[in-house]
């Protein structure tokens, strides 16, 4: 990484990134050398086909998901400001940040609320704000292996819905979400720690 | 003893025998000959090899009597029960003999015992693993065990100062020091043996498990070093000569890697033109690993970093060199080998430690080294993780540095080395054995019996104290998974610039140079399985219209399919389909009584159920089991499910896309190494990338010729003529195992966004 010698002021709109992001300098430097690592044509961009090569995503349970997740909206092109805010949800949270944040300013992407949202947006694949017992089902069919039956995931799938679900609707909302994982340290689980 | 079960086996004996010239026929004159004898005892011809076979018969008959008890074998390790039974053996051959036979002889340990063990360990190290922790690896075989030398001996000599050793151990600085440098070795042997019965993660395993490899070059230097130094003379020590210490540390470090290198490639070499004469491929790489532990050996360099290089370096352009059969052949002899010898060196250690004419106690000694060996390995290991964690992507947490403390176990080279030792020269030498017996028995016994729990404990006190609902399990779950990808699509791992040199330059000439033409294409089987899979996937799929049809019920052909014992239509429409529609299905109405033991059984379910993610995979150098482990087949698995939804993705989407006709260029096999996609379409400027970060090989094959003929009963296949180029990456476990991770691509990527809006460069 060192004998690359690149600038900053090659990577576009370095200073917005940044500020919207709070990566430093060399983790946008190096996100940006793994983009055009991925980006194998040279397009500028990336399409589900060149996370799609990534050999360890595809004995990942979830892979296809998260690289769906890097496409919001039904988008093909995935172009570096979006391949870094996605990831921006992974950054470690600073502990002095929480501290002087001004509430009036968005919350930073790192922030707890904003990586349990992320996973969330995994679940709800119809994007309603809920998780209906059919999603959770779909997704612990992603995460379960076969030896389990059919029978044995939907009863999972009725009980963790109901374990979660508070207002009686049949489905899990954000909050509810939030709610049930409230003892887990997102922040630690949910972090890489090279993107500082 | 031993003669006793001769007499069952005298039959054999006699048949031999009595071929023999009778050269025991007592010749004198004056005794008429006692005529043709029908039974003769040979005991003398047969005597060393059958009691090498015997020895090795009774230390695997123990094993089996140990498995027998399930119970036992959960809470002791392998290797105490092993060293007890040498105990007690070696005790009935005193009691019998009188005198004590069959010791653990350095010349038999360090020339055939040991060089199977390191072999195996060498060739199954997970190298992108060991490679990604090389550094900490490092750090701790020559750092640690340099301090961990320096500081015992150092400290037992204090101890001898301040008068709590006996004065009739008469050693200096130098002699201490000496036995420092071998008593601080981590033994491979024993790490293995004790760590393959606690599961820790990889990391943890392949640092432990590295250090101990590695640090032999260490401890042979320090060795050597301190060994003639306290020939010559404290006196006669010069400066040059610390100089002359330090640089033959990396000359016999470096000469060993290299030792094994060269006969890693020659290894390579040679297997790529044994075509015509597979069966001797085994044998192969037996010999020339063994010659390449000779030859190291001979030439005073580190034999096991020797062996562990060649191992390493080999694996690849073996492993796609030679058949199958010769791959399970390989697998399974080395695995026995070391695992015969591993009993071998626990039972010998045990018997060894009866013969009390070769130790002498002094309890000063003895106590002082057990405190300082542990006191110095945690203080050593606390530090040197502290200056690691700086520089390292995944930080050693708390446990971890706990585990690797507890878990520097000394064995038997150790005690080789002790044996080693010229009395004349080392005076203490006797207590010097017995105190090494002594810390060998304790971190072998008492270590390796309560690691086990004490990683448990830390664990279970570390996680949380309630239990956790069925939705922490899942989501913490998903959360690992997605950590996993994210880390994944962030090339997490560091050195990467460095491997990608490593393997452009891997790719251009060596596995040209050492790698059979046809282990280019992917192994035939292999490439079939999955060619059929996705072919026979995507024409069931498209037969039936892209929609769910008969009431039986759509399964492909190859899927792991869920048994279901009331498997409805409805079922299958939601599995194949993925619609976003909530149906209301008819709950299957549990009863709802026992609401607990409901919850325990659906946590057991789920439990037990669930894909594990990445980091808790323990590591999978098993010595005993050689099964394909759990993790290959949940690889297997998701990988087929993640592979089977892209291509119905892409079925889909492909309706909605018009492609320009354009012919697939015919690419199979003729060339050999391309990377990627990028190859077929425009030419970029960017050097190959391997973004796997497996050892990769990726080789694209066009399949048109033979997808048209299948897909002659397809319409939907034939209107849209496009190829679908699979792009194959062969790992070298991916080889060895039957993997493969195949992406469909569509042929022209860019042209849809042409094609949808409107153009663009």
């Amino acid at each position: 990484m060192g004998s690359r010698s690149s600038h900053a002021a090659r990577i576009p709109d370095v200073d917005s990134l940044r500020q919207e992001t709070g990566f430093s300098q060399a983790s946008l430097r190096r996100l940006y050398d793994r983009f055009n690592a991925l980006d194998r044509t040279g397009k500028g961009y990336l399409s589900r086909m060149d996370l799609q090569q990534i050999g360890a995503l595809a004995v990942n349970p979830l892979g296809d998901r998260i690289i769906d997740s890097f496409f919001p909206d039904g988008s093909l092109r995935l172009d570096f400001p979006g391949f870094v805010r996605v990831l921006a949800h992974f950054r470690p949270v600073d502990e002095e940040d929480d501290g002087n944040r001004d509430p009036k300013e968005p919350e930073p992407l790192n922030s707890r609320m904003n990586k349990l949202r992320f996973a969330f947006q995994l679940y709800d694949l119809d994007r309603d704000g809920k998780i209906s017992r059919h999603e959770m089902l779909q997704a612990l069919r992603l995460m379960v292996g076969v030896q389990v039956t059919e029978e044995q995931l939907e009863s999972i799938a009725d009980r963790t819905v109901q374990e979660a679900d508070e207002d009686g609707d049949g489905a899990v909302s954000f909050l509810e979400f939030a709610k049930s994982l409230e003892k887990m340290n997102i922040e630690q689980k949910m972090s890489i720690r090279i993107l500082k | 003893m031993l003669r006793a079960a001769l007499p069952l086996l005298g039959l054999p004996l006699a048949g031999a025998g009595a071929t023999e010239e009778p050269t025991q026929e007592p010749g004198s004159p004056g005794e008429p000959p006692p005529g043709l004898a029908l039974f003769r005892w040979q005991w003398h011809e047969v005597e060393a090899p059958y009691l090498v076979a015997l020895w090795i018969l009774v230390a695997s008959l123990a094993k089996i009597v140990f498995h027998l008890s399930r119970k036992v074998t959960s809470l002791v390790p392998e290797s105490c029960l092993l060293i007890l039974l040498g105990l007690a053996l070696g005790g009935i051959v005193l009691a019998v003999a009188k005198k004590a036979e069959y010791q653990l002889e350095p010349g038999t340990f360090f020339l055939f015992l040991l060089p199977p063990i390191v072999l195996d360990s060498g060739y199954f190290m997970p190298s992108r693993l060991f490679f990604d922790n090389l550094g900490a690896i490092l750090t701790y075989a020559v750092v640690g065990t340099l301090w961990n030398a320096f500081t015992t001996g150092a400290a037992l000599w204090g101890l001898q100062q301040a008068g709590l050793v006996a004065p009739r151990v008469q050693a200096g600085l130098l002699d201490f020091l000496l036995f420092g440098s071998l008593i601080s070795a981590v033994d491979p042997v024993a790490v293995l043996a004790v760590f393959e019965e606690v599961h820790v993660n990889e990391t943890l395993f392949i640092i432990v498990f590295g250090e101990s490899l590695l640090n032999d070059a260490v401890t042979v230097v320090l060795y050597k070093v301190c060994n003639s130094f306290v020939e010559m003379g404290s006196a006669n020590v010069r400066a040059t000569d610390y100089l002359k210490g330090v640089a033959s540390l990396f000359v016999v470090s470096l000469g060993g890697a290299a030792v094994g290198l060269v006969f890693a490639f020659l290894l390579a070499l040679t297997t790529r033109f044994t075509k015509r004469v597979r069966i001797i491929e085994p044998l192969l790489v037996f010999l020339l690993a063994y010659a390449a532990y000779l030859t190291a050996e001979m030439a005073s360099l580190s034999a096991i970093l020797a062996v562990t290089m060649c191992g390493l370096g080999c694996k690849k352009y073996v492993e796609a060199n030679i058949s199958h059969k010769s791959r399970t052949a390989v697998k399974y002899t080395m695995k026995t080998l070391a695992s015969c010898a591993e009993t071998v060196i626990f039972m010998l250690l045990g018997i060894s430690a009866v013969d009390s004419s070769k130790w002498a106690w002094d309890s000063g000694l003895v106590l002082g080294t057990l405190f300082f060996i542990l006191f110095f390995r945690a203080l050593g290991v606390v530090l040197q993780t502290w200056v690691l964690n700086q520089f390292r992507l995944v930080p050693l947490d708390k446990i971890d540095q706990v585990v690797m403390s507890y878990g520097g176990l000394r064995g038997a080279v150790a005690f080789a080395l002790v044996i080693l030792l010229d009395r004349t020269k080392v005076p203490a030498k006797d207590y010097f054995v017995a105190t090494t017996i002594v810390v060998v028995f304790f971190t072998v016994i008492v270590q390796g019996l309560t690691i086990k729990p004490l990683v448990k404990w830390l664990k279970v006190k570390r996680s949380e104290h309630h239990k956790p609902t069925l939705n922490q399990e899942l989501h913490e779950h998903t959360f690992d998974h997605i950590l996993a990808a994210v880390e994944d699509v962030v090339g997490h791992h560091g050195y990467h610039y460095w491997r990608d040199r490593w393997e452009q330059f891997d790719k251009k000439y060596l596995s040209q140079l050492l790698m059979r033409r046809s282990a280019y294409r992917i192994r035939d089987q292999i490439w079939d399985v999955y060619y059929r899979l996705n072919i026979r996937d995507a024409i069931s799929f498209v037969d039936q219209g892209g929609h769910v049809l008969s009431s039986t019920g759509l399964t492909l052909p190859s899927m792991p399919s869920r048994n279901s014992v009331a498997e409805t239509s409805v079922t299958n429409l939601l599995r194949e389909s993925g619609s976003g529609a909530c149906l209301d299905l008819q709950v299957i109405d549990t009863v709802r009584s026992g609401r607990d033991r409901e919850d325990a059984v659906m946590h057991h379910l789920l439990c037990g159920g669930l894909y594990k993610p990445r980091r808790r995979y323990k590591a999978s150098c098993s010595r005993h089991f050689i099964s394909e482990d759990a993790q290959e087949r949940q690889d297997k698995e998701v990988f087929q499910q993640n592979m089977k939804r892209r291509l119905e993705s892409f079925k889909s989407t492909k309706h909605n896309i018009c492609f320009t006709k354009s012919k697939p260029r015919p690419r199979k096999a003729s060339r050999k190494k391309k990377d990627g996609v990028a190859n077929t379409e425009a030419t970029n400027g960017k050097p190959p990338r391997d973004l796997g970060f497996h050892d990769t090989a990726a080789v694209i094959l066009t399949v048109e010729s033979e997808e048209e003929e299948d897909s002659d009963s397809s319409e939907t296949e034939k209107e849209d003529d496009e190829g679908i180029i699979f792009v194959a990456r062969a790992t070298s476990e991916v080889l060895q195992e039957g993997k493969v991770s195949v992406g469909c691509s569509n042929k022209n990527p860019d042209k849809d966004p042409h094609m949808k809006f409107g153009g663009e460069p």
